[in-house]
């Protein structure tokens, strides 16, 4: 398609920076974060059916300080998703335009991310001892 | 004269190519997968520190198995519906686009398919 020299729309830098924009560009990059998550997922299942020593090796890489960050990255993002995504849900019934209920449901997201993510690690310490 | 009729000729010039299915796709899976992967969560977290035998008596559980089968379908299956609109958005040039797209779907069954096979190998396997 010949685009010429016709006008693009203003990109982001533009735009005041809002919590709206902010949690639905948060809602792709942890959805692409998450894709990368899940061929780790994919991985990990897939070493435990060549053998022990393979599943060990993946335990081993994912109980390494820095498979840790991930594996908590990846629990961040995750709940984000899930949250945000019962959020777009809502929108998707008809329920919860009106901009203070936007903003509201907004700060629940990060809320509830922040609270399940802490439970999580907090529950696999506990469990690990 | 065109031996293509009159319905023919205009189905798929709209710029979206495609109805609801997509949208719905999206959605249906992303119910499925708020229960499962809360379940896979926290399984994750009791599942810390095992070996190869104590995933496999894990897994052996039949609910176990049957749970991380379906999280796993209902997870490639979305990560493919959400990669495929990212592509659309950001990848310019008909045939990268087109490329990138098969990938994308390539990517997400091979690891989807080979997920599902190894959980079924441990957990029947010898």
């Amino acid at each position: 398609m010949n685009m010429g020299d016709r006008p693009l729309s203003p990109h982001l830098q533009v735009y005041r920076w809002q919590i709206t924009m902010v949690l639905s560009i948060i809602h792709r990059a942890t959805g692409v974060a998450l894709a990368v998550g899940a061929l780790v997922l994919a991985y990990w299942i897939n070493a435990a059916a060549y053998g022990p020593e393979a599943f060990n090796n993946a335990q081993a890489i994912l109980d390494h300080w820095f498979g840790r960050l991930l594996l908590f990255g990846w629990t961040l993002a995750l709940y984000y998703h899930l949250c945000n995504g019962i959020r777009h849900l809502f929108w998707d019934a008809g329920k919860g335009f009106e901009m203070s209920q936007v903003r509201m449901s907004g700060w629940l997201v990060l809320a509830a991310t922040l609270v399940l993510t802490l439970l999580s690690w907090l529950g696999g310490y506990g469990l690990l001892g | 004269m065109s031996l293509k009729s009159d319905l023919g000729q205009v189905r798929g010039l709209g710029s979206a190519k495609e109805g609801t299915a997509h949208w719905w796709a999206q959605r249906v899976t992303a119910v499925a997968l708020v229960p499962l992967s809360l379940w896979f969560v926290w399984s994750a977290t009791t599942l810390v520190g095992f070996d190869q035998a104590g995933f496999k008596e894990w897994v052996n559980h039949a609910a176990n198995l049957m749970l991380m089968i379906l999280f796993v379908g209902s997870l490639f299956y979305h990560m493919q519906l959400g990669l495929q609109v990212v592509i659309e958005d950001y990848v310019h040039g008909e045939k990268t686009k087109v490329m990138s797209l098969v990938l994308n779907l390539f990517v997400a069954v091979f690891f989807g398919v080979s997920s599902i096979i190894a959980l079924l190998k441990v957990a029947f396997g010898g």
